[in-house]
């Protein structure tokens, strides 16, 4: 499986990239291959708030619902409207054209509290035992 | 193989119909004279004109498509399809309890309230509990009864900090939705190595802030939770309750009683133990049973007895309320009535008798072939697991899925959570030793086949009216009308749905 | 032993020999001894026939609508029901199956839910239609749940003219969390008083509840409430009886959010008002909030149409305690019988009845108007049901004496609203020939000279 290095992971399974001002957030290859077809991604409004670890929307596949927690605390600007069309995006292309959303940072450095791609492997090879 | 039938809409023609009403010799003077133009409907509506022999054949040919315990074996695990005798589909039928109205007045009803009375007696003596409502009508409506009967009991005794209810990882997703829908707090209590709830994890997680235990026993897995009279000494010790979720009650009519084993609460789902038929996913009833100390906060009304004479009782000052309109499923109480009534005090002990030795028998037969998590006997049902299968590539599901075209329903599968690939199997009382060993027969074949053709179970079913349906696509563009699916083949298959319009999220 | 229990004793022996034991005990040996019972204190089992004549006389000592001639309705309704829902409904192919997991062995239900689904769609002018909650009073709680949930608000308002059951039920859902509820009063004509809603309307409301006809049988018009409903970004939620839906706009025709309410007119029995058939229907953007089961269509792998259960992720058995309903069973038997009623009646029939039912309370209501002693209460156009003042008789003396006609003659409204001690609400329906209706205005004639 496939964990760019220029990202940043969190132990509940997503990952986050600084673009500019903004961060930007979905969830990591392990997390989509778990969930299987992604039907359905409840996402969160424009200006909602978000913190670190709190439960900010929802992805759901026929037999599953996760919910995804914001990697770092800040205020939401954007998401992705094309995955109420086309939620298979996330499966399809999980690091790119299937990101969630994007939040101007309230402390860029709670990117320090996640993890690196080799921690994150590291991670998944404990839950694997 | 395509055995598709159409939708009653697709019979439909302008011209037919399927009523026979009375003509109206009232005032004849035109509609729109009597009816402010504001309130009136354009009659134009999409509702079907269908000929009544065209429709009972449409629905006799629907029907047929369907698995059910009066055509199948159907060892559904935790569901308890057993036999719905033909008397009780009578009695409910009769004109004297069919065509009652709830708001006549009590001397014109007191037959039905006798039998509510007497129901109330056998529920209170089978589970060794001190009264019951009739109200809910389903288990999850009597788990939601008795989280509201637990907070009302803490809340009077002024102990405002019991945010907590615990439930077992094994445990129906019920129970923890009940709770949280009645703004409690879940916390989940770990199963052992043994199947049973972990007792040290439970003492670690209770405190002066647990509202109450959930607890079904038998379990999930079909064991008898042994530890229950420690587990219950440790709840009451910090001011808990316990809850007993009545799922599992087929094993121990006449063996043991919940009331006798500390339960405070217990509901019962008389569409499992008490014969009453699932009708399709309901309709069921879910009475709830209490202790002495809970009585004060059922719901109203209860009926009340003085003299032979039959009343109901509205003066409970400190209950809960209601948790629907009216008394409860009264239709299905009847049946569940007679059921109690025609096996009588040995019968309902024979039954879960015979429901354990049935669960036992299946499973040595089988546990050869599939494994068996947890060693022992188990009681009314039991979990098995696909996992040598899984090896092959050949999963629960594919089983599942490979057992229909035997003719034979699915067990539960994936469930409880906590075992991988589980099968759960409950025979119940009323199969018969031959069906249980042509069940074996057909198990063992399948295991044969798993390891001859893995692949092709894939694709299992292959004799029924459909192959395995596109769940994602149902899921992704759902079609959930008659209008949405002429919208979706308008817009030529693809999606017919939109979600904008209103924010998923006001305020 | 019963001839429901098929195994005989030397199955019985057999199978523990099977099992390795000598006895039935030794299956059990988890059950502690000391929680282990001998006997059950429960009458010995009765023969079919015994049973029969036992349940029999039961029944028979209830007055039905066979011995008595009923205007009560208050949220059940004697209504006629065609034959053929009854012959549908005793199908053990359907009364005897399971919610439909599997898909591939219960085509003939999961077809039916779907078809329940459009009907019911139809009638109140919604876009989807879950597969049945338990009850009218049930469904408006998880309504005004739903609403709380999706504009993430706690205040709710509820008017008066609500069924009363209804109310207290969502005054029992709500009590486990910190929720405002406020009711609403009703005007003089019995319609919604609108200065009161509008004082209360705000940003904390997440919905309004309404019913109309509402329990005093009066017809509403909540167009443009729904409009400052919507304005302050709150859901408007409509209870509703279905076969006034045949005549009066649905309401999603007048913009509800979503309508709910109780189907038991449609084609099944009174039974002391139960079981019976909570429905729940909602406009799109609640599509994937709504409680219960959801039968969708899709493909098999041949590419053949067919049903499957949907959108399950909403659900308890997945979501457990972040599911925003614990709904598990349902009432699918009776959303059968509503299935197969619509079907029956089609448009033109539900037209028919519904039509009928309100010509026949305006006859009644008419006739009663002009009996001396008797007034009718509230001015607005009623569908089935109305509420009559009598100003010297008692009601509980009107109601003793209409026994003697063997005349259930409407509630008696004091029971539910103290400012209505000396009102009757009273029903009509199809079930009711001119010739009824008349023998009921001579009786109340008789009572009051």
């Amino acid at each position: 499986m496939n964990f760019p290095s220029e990202l940043k992971y969190s132990k509940s399974h997503e990952w986050a990239k600084q673009d500019g001002d903004k961060i930007v957030v979905g969830i990591t290859e392990y997390a989509q291959k778990e969930l299987s077809d992604v039907v359905y991604v409840e996402l969160p409004a424009e200006e909602q708030e978000t913190q670190q670890s709190k439960a900010i929307c929802i992805v759901e596949s026929v037999k599953a619902a996760f919910d995804i927690y914001a990697p770092v605390s800040g205020t939401v600007v954007e998401f992705n409207k094309q995955l109420e069309a086309d939620p298979g995006l996330i499966n399809r292309d999980p690091y790119g054209e299937g990101w969630f959303f994007s939040v101007t940072p309230s402390n860029v450095s709670e990117l320090d509290n996640l993890l690196s791609n080799k921690e994150y492997e590291q991670l998944l090879s404990q839950e694997a035992k | 193989m395509n055995k598709e039938t159409p939708l009653v809409y697709e019979l439909s023609q302008e011209g037919k119909k399927g009523f026979s009403l009375p003509h109206s010799h009232f005032d004849s003077s035109d509609i729109s004279k009597l009816v402010p133009e504001s309130l009136m409907r354009d009659p134009e509506m999409d509702l079907p004109s269908v000929s009544e022999p065209e429709l009972v054949r449409h629905y006799v040919n629907l029907s047929q498509k369907n698995f059910s315990v009066d055509t199948n074996f159907y060892p559904l695990g935790s569901c308890t399809m057993k036999y719905n005798p033909k008397i009780n589909e009578d009695a409910a039928r009769f004109d004297g309890f069919a065509n009652i109205h709830p708001l006549q007045p009590e001397d014109s009803l007191q037959g039905i309230m006798k039998l509510l009375f007497d129901l109330e007696s056998s529920l209170k003596e089978i589970t060794g509990m001190d009264r019951f409502t009739l109200q809910p009508a389903a288990g999850a409506h009597g788990e939601l009864c008795g989280m509201m009967l637990v907070k009302s009991y803490h809340e009077a005794r002024g102990d405002m900090k019991r945010k907590n209810v615990l439930v077992p990882d094994s445990s129906h997703g019920t129970n923890p939705a009940s709770a949280a829908l009645f703004g409690f707090n879940v916390v989940e209590v770990k199963s052992d190595e043994r199947g049973r709830v972990d007792l040290a994890h439970l003492k670690s997680l209770i405190n002066d802030e647990t509202a109450c235990l959930m607890l079904t026993n038998p379990n999930t897995i079909g064991l008898f939770e042994d530890d229950i009279q420690q587990i219950q000494k440790a709840i009451h010790d910090v001011g808990g309750l316990l809850y007993y979720d009545g799922a599992n009650m087929n094993a121990l009519l006449g063996i043991a009683r919940p009331g006798d084993m500390g339960f405070d609460i217990v509901h019962l789902n008389l569409h499992k133990t008490f014969s009453t038929p699932h009708g399709g996913g309901g309709p069921g009833a879910g009475p709830v049973g209490v202790k002495k100390h809970l009585i004060p906060y059922l719901p109203t009304p209860l009926v009340k007895e003085e003299k032979g004479v039959y009343s109901w009782d509205e003066d409970i000052p400190d209950s809960i309320g209601k948790l629907r309109a009216f008394l409860g499923n009264i239709g299905v109480l009847v049946r569940a009535y007679v059921y109690i009534a025609h096996l009588g005090r040995e019968g309902l002990k024979q039954v879960s008798q015979d429901a354990i030795i049935n669960a036992n028998y299946l499973k040595k037969k089988i546990e050869e072939h599939f494994t068996v998590p947890f060693p022992g006997f188990c009681m009314h049902e039991f979990v098995a697991q696909a996992v040598k299968q899984n090896d092959l590539g050949v999963h629960a599901t594919d089983i599942a899925k490979r057992l229909l075209d035997f003719g034979i329903h699915a067990p539960t599968i994936y469930f409880p959570l906590i075992v991988a690939e589980a099968m759960m199997i409950e025979p119940t009382e009323t199969e018969s030793k031959a069906t249980l060993d042509q069940f074996v027969k057909v198990m063992l074949t399948i295991a044969d086949e798993a390891v001859e053709f893995p692949e092709r179970l894939h694709e299992a079913p292959f004799t029924l009216a459909i192959s395995r349906p596109d769940e994602v696509k149902a899921a992704r563009n759902p079609i959930l009308t008659y209008k949405d699916y002429r919208a979706s083949k308008d817009n030529n298959g693809s999606s017919s749905i939109s979600t904008t319009g209103v924010p998923v999220h006001a305020g | 032993m019963s001839n429901w229990l098929p195994l005989t004793e030397t199955d019985r022996s057999e199978m523990l020999k099977e099992l390795g034991v000598d006895s039935f005990e030794q299956l059990i040996e988890f059950v502690p001894k000391d929680l282990r019972i001998s006997d059950l204190n429960i009458p010995d089992g009765l023969n079919e026939l015994e049973l029969m004549r036992k349940t029999k006389a039961l029944a028979q000592t209830n007055q039905s609508t066979s011995d008595f001639m009923s205007y009560l309705g208050a949220g059940c309704y004697e209504h006629f029901i065609p034959s053929i829902v009854n012959h549908m409904l005793s199908r053990g192919e359907f009364y005897t199956a399971y919610t439909p997991y599997q898909a591939e062995a219960s085509q003939g239900t999961l077809q039916t839910i779907f078809e329940y689904q459009s009907m019911m769609s139809e009638l109140t002018g919604m876009d989807l239609s879950n597969a049945s909650n338990y009850d009218g009073a049930s469904a408006t709680a998880e309504a005004a749940l739903l609403a709380l949930r999706h504009t993430r608000r706690n205040k709710i308002l509820v008017s008066k003219s609500l069924h009363p059951d209804y109310r207290s039920t969502i005054q029992t859902y709500l009590s486990g969390d910190d929720y405002v509820i406020e009711e609403i009063n009703w005007s003089e004509k019995g319609f919604l008083d609108q200065t009161q809603l509008l004082a209360s309307l705000d940003k904390e409301v997440a919905a309004l509840i309404v019913q109309t006809p509402n329990f005093f049988g009066v017809v509403e018009d909540f167009e443009k409430i729904t409009e400052k409903v919507h304005e302050v970004g709150a859901l408007l939620v409509a209870a509703v009886n279905p076969i006034s839906c045949g005549l009066f706009k649905g309401p999603g025709q007048w913009g509800a959010d979503i309508a709910v309410g109780e189907g038991q007119s449609l084609g099944v029995p009174m039974a002391l008002g139960g079981p019976a058939l909570g429905f729940f229907a909602v406009k799109k953007a609640l599509m994937r909030k709504i409680p219960g089961r959801l039968a969708g269509m899709t493909t098999d792998r041949n590419g053949n149409r067919c049903f499957t259960l949907t959108l399950q992720a909403r659900e308890q058995h997945i979501r457990r305690e972040k599911a925003g309903s614990n709904i598990c069973t349902n009432q699918a038997l009776l959303a059968l019988a509503a299935c197969v009623y619509l079907s029956a009646m089609g448009k033109e029939g539900v037209r028919k009845v519904s039509e009928y039912n309100f010509r026949s309370a305006l006859y009644l209501k008419e006739q009663l108007s002009k009996v001396k002693g008797l007034e009718i209460v509230f001015s607005g156009t009623s569908f089935n049901e109305f509420v009559i003042r009598s100003k010297n008789v008692s009601v509980s003396d009107i109601q003793k004496q209409l026994k003697d006609f063997k005349i259930f003659g409407g509630v008696d409204l004091g029971r539910f609203y103290s400012e209505f001690k000396d009102c009757l609400l009273i029903c009509a329906t199809e079930t009711k020939t001119k010739e009824d209706l008349d023998k009921f205005v001579n009786a109340m004639k008789q009572i009051l000279s």
